[in-house]
């Protein structure tokens, strides 16, 4: 799970991670109430949405007065924001953040995240701070410091100064550099994140050691112990059909592609997209109904991807195990009772009860395009695609 | 021979008594067997009672001590999965084959860490476990489509793993063991070590590995096997269509910061000698043509 910079910001705060000071806004008027309650002569009005890179889409600007302040709210609450993470469409602009200007000396990088190699949380930083930090990893990679943390331990004194000394944070400053990192990790620990960055970390004038940025991702399976970090969870930033999918916890991801996928595994489901793709075809989707689907989940599952309008044909792949075929079988029946279904639909059983399932179909009366094995299955979804 | 597993394996059950534990212990009871192999179970808050016929300890040191367990499986819920893990690291089990899906990172981050220098196999979690065709199955796969034969099998997912397995079958192939490895980003044994295990088991003809993106174990495993594999292997990826950034179902599954890709690791195992297919309804076809 994603959240918003703002939201971060005030949860590291609480771990003693030092950033400007701000106030979330959500109209112009309130930005600028926003601007004056904190004071000084420049304020940063950064937009608020998950995706990165806003700062080259346009969605973090300067303002030397509080008529800029209201001007540049006024723009960018309800613009479309397009950074490389967002996609062409971009994504529209619901919240601003309001912040103190702060004088930059110097800006670093600092992330964290889970090292699946050491299988520990991975301490990263570097002088390159600003920048496209992937762009520094892919060229650069010995200007990005690495440490393994301890997980019984923590982050120590010794290590957090190690790396603060290797990213060339001045002396003076190394104190607060260790304290912060420390809390850093002091706070994707105790949250159970997956992801915390703080791009770019800053040494202001006077030597201090600053959150300039933040971001923080969360381990979908420790939620259920975070009801403080689920409360966070702004909908307007999801796919409306990711969240209708996760309501009935189904996976589901949108692609570009139409021809629509009902797979259970995400194994079994990557290498459908695979195939069909390999036969000329395109995914409409990635959609696995799990090890425990019943009829309800697939005839929730048949909705979701008829609400796409780019939908040219259906492929069932089921591999029965737990899972079983008559199961699947029924689901798509009283799909097909409830919802109209417009476009050809390609079904593929093996596995538990096949027999069963297949005579439910081939009962019900529905056209149906049955397919004896995986490869047949998406040669004839990409021709139904195609008209043909 | 096979690896890991085998008739004489004696297994506890962790989380018997729930409703996954209670079936899935009956289906694997009534395979090959399955019947002498299920020896315990384990819930802390039901010692003493048992479930058709196989005792239940209050923990898995009793029932080690008790019946001569060596290998647990384990259906405990998220919040206490590790947790089980552990204890059965604790007990000096051999074997530890955790079907749990969803178990928080942190969690086993903590529990691979204990589990350093101890003796205790760790596979999973979020796998649908391993079988010995013929003789014992441990988990939630369908026993059925699987014939004893010189074909291993290692994978990160459930079904496409079943897929893989109707496809040797097809072939007229039987498997020696098939171990799904589970999708999780923090895991138990991965594909090098069960390669390992495949090179030196006698009765592993050629292995048949399944991949999917995310992380780099497959990378690892392949240059493992150009330099030391004494059999032929053959490969898939799944995944070469999935975006960036996105996780494919699995926790493990997601391409981000450029690695991880499907065509990566393609070509990782192409380098080393592995040969691949890009089509899923292949893989058999390539492991039979890998034979002679």
């Amino acid at each position: 799970m994603k959240i918003h910079e703002y939201q971060a910001k005030e949860i590291l705060r609480q771990y003693g991670v030092t950033t400007p000071r701000g106030i979330a806004s959500f109209s112009v008027d309130e930005a600028v109430k926003a601007a004056r309650e904190l004071g000084g002569d420049t304020w940063v009005v950064k937009a608020q949405i998950y995706a990165g890179g806003r700062g080259k889409g346009g969605g973090v600007k300067i303002a030397k007065s509080l008529q800029a302040v209201r001007e540049l709210a006024g723009n960018m609450l309800g613009m479309q924001l397009v950074t490389h993470q967002t996609g062409p469409e971009g994504q529209t602009v619901r919240r601003l953040f309001i912040e103190e200007g702060v004088n930059i000396a110097n800006e670093y990088y600092a992330g964290m995240v889970v090292d699946r190699g050491s299988q520990r949380v991975c301490l990263m930083a570097s002088a390159e701070g600003g920048m496209d930090i992937e762009q520094v990893a892919a060229e650069t990679p010995e200007k990005i410091h690495k440490l393994l943390i301890d997980p019984i331990a923590g982050l120590t004194d010794g290590e957090a100064l190690e790396i603060a000394v290797k990213t060339g944070i001045p002396d003076t400053s190394h104190s607060e550099a260790v304290a912060l990192f420390k809390a850093l990790y002091k706070a994707f620990d105790d949250k159970d994140a997956s992801l915390v960055e703080i791009n770019p970390l800053v040494l202001t004038a006077d030597s201090r050691v600053f959150a300039l940025d933040a971001k923080m991702n969360f381990d979908d399976n420790a939620l259920f112990r975070h009801p403080d970090i689920i409360a966070l969870r702004d909908l307007d930033e999801e796919d409306p059909l990711e969240v209708k999918a996760s309501e009935h916890d189904l996976s589901y991801i949108p692609l570009d592609g139409n021809i629509g996928c009902l797979v259970n595994g995400a194994g079994l489901a990557m290498a459908t997209m695979d195939i069909i793709k390999l036969y000329g075809g395109n995914p409409a989707n990635f959609l696995d109904v799990g090890g425990g689907a019943t009829a309800d989940k697939v005839t929730e599952a048949f909705k979701l991807m008829l609400k796409n309008p780019r939908l040219e044909a259906i492929l069932v792949n089921i591999f029965g195990g737990i899972m079983r075929c008559d199961v699947i079988a029924e689901g798509v029946v009283q799909a097909a009772r409830e919802v109209r279904l417009t476009v050809p639909l390609v079904v593929r059983l093996e596995g538990t009860n096949v027999r069963l399932g297949k005579q439910i179909l081939a009962d019900s009366g529905l056209a149906v395009i049955a397919a004896e094995n995986m490869a047949d299955a998406a040669q004839k979804a990409v021709r139904a695609a195609e008209g043909v | 021979m096979s690896i890991l597993i085998n008739q004489n394996s004696r297994v506890i059950t962790q989380g018997i008594t729930g409703k996954t534990g209670r079936f899935h212990t009956r289906m694997c009871r009534e395979y090959a067997n399955g019947g002498s192999c299920f020896v315990a179970g384990v819930n802390p808050r039901k010692p003493g009672e048992n479930f058709e016929g196989v005792p239940v300890y209050g923990t898995v040191e009793e029932a080690k001590d008790a019946t001569g367990g060596n290998v647990s499986v384990i259906y405990v819920p998220p919040p206490y999965a590790a947790a089980a893990i552990d204890e059965a690291v604790e007990a000096e089990l051999d074997l530890v084959i955790c079907i749990t899906e969803g178990i928080p990172v942190r969690d086993m981050i903590r529990t691979r860490y204990k589990m350093q220098g101890k003796k205790t196999r760790l596979i999973g979690p979020n796998c649908p476990g391993i079988i010995t065709p013929d003789e014992i199955k441990i988990g939630i796969m369908p026993g059925y489509i699987h014939k004893k034969g010189r074909i291993g099998v290692v994978s990160r997912s459930g079904t496409l793993t079943y897929e893989a397995v109707a496809q040797l079958m097809e072939q007229g192939l039987g498997q020696s063991t098939c171990i799904g490895i589970g999708g999780d980003p923090v895991n138990g044994l991965k594909h090098l070590d069960v390669m390992q295990l495949f090179n030196d088991d006698e009765e592993t003809e050629a292995v048949l590995m399944v991949g999917e993106i995310g992380g780099t174990d497959e990378e690892d495993c392949a240059r493992w096997v150009k330099e030391h594999m004494r059999k032929p292997v053959v490969g898939f990826i799944a995944g070469v269509t999935a975006p960036p950034g996105k996780r494919m179902g699995h926790a493990g599954a997601i391409i981000s910061g450029g690695k991880g890709t499907a065509q990566e690791k393609l070509a990782v195992m192409e380098e080393c000698g592995i040969r691949v297919t890009r089509n899923p309804a292949e893989m058999g076809k390539l492991l039979k043509s890998a034979l002679n």
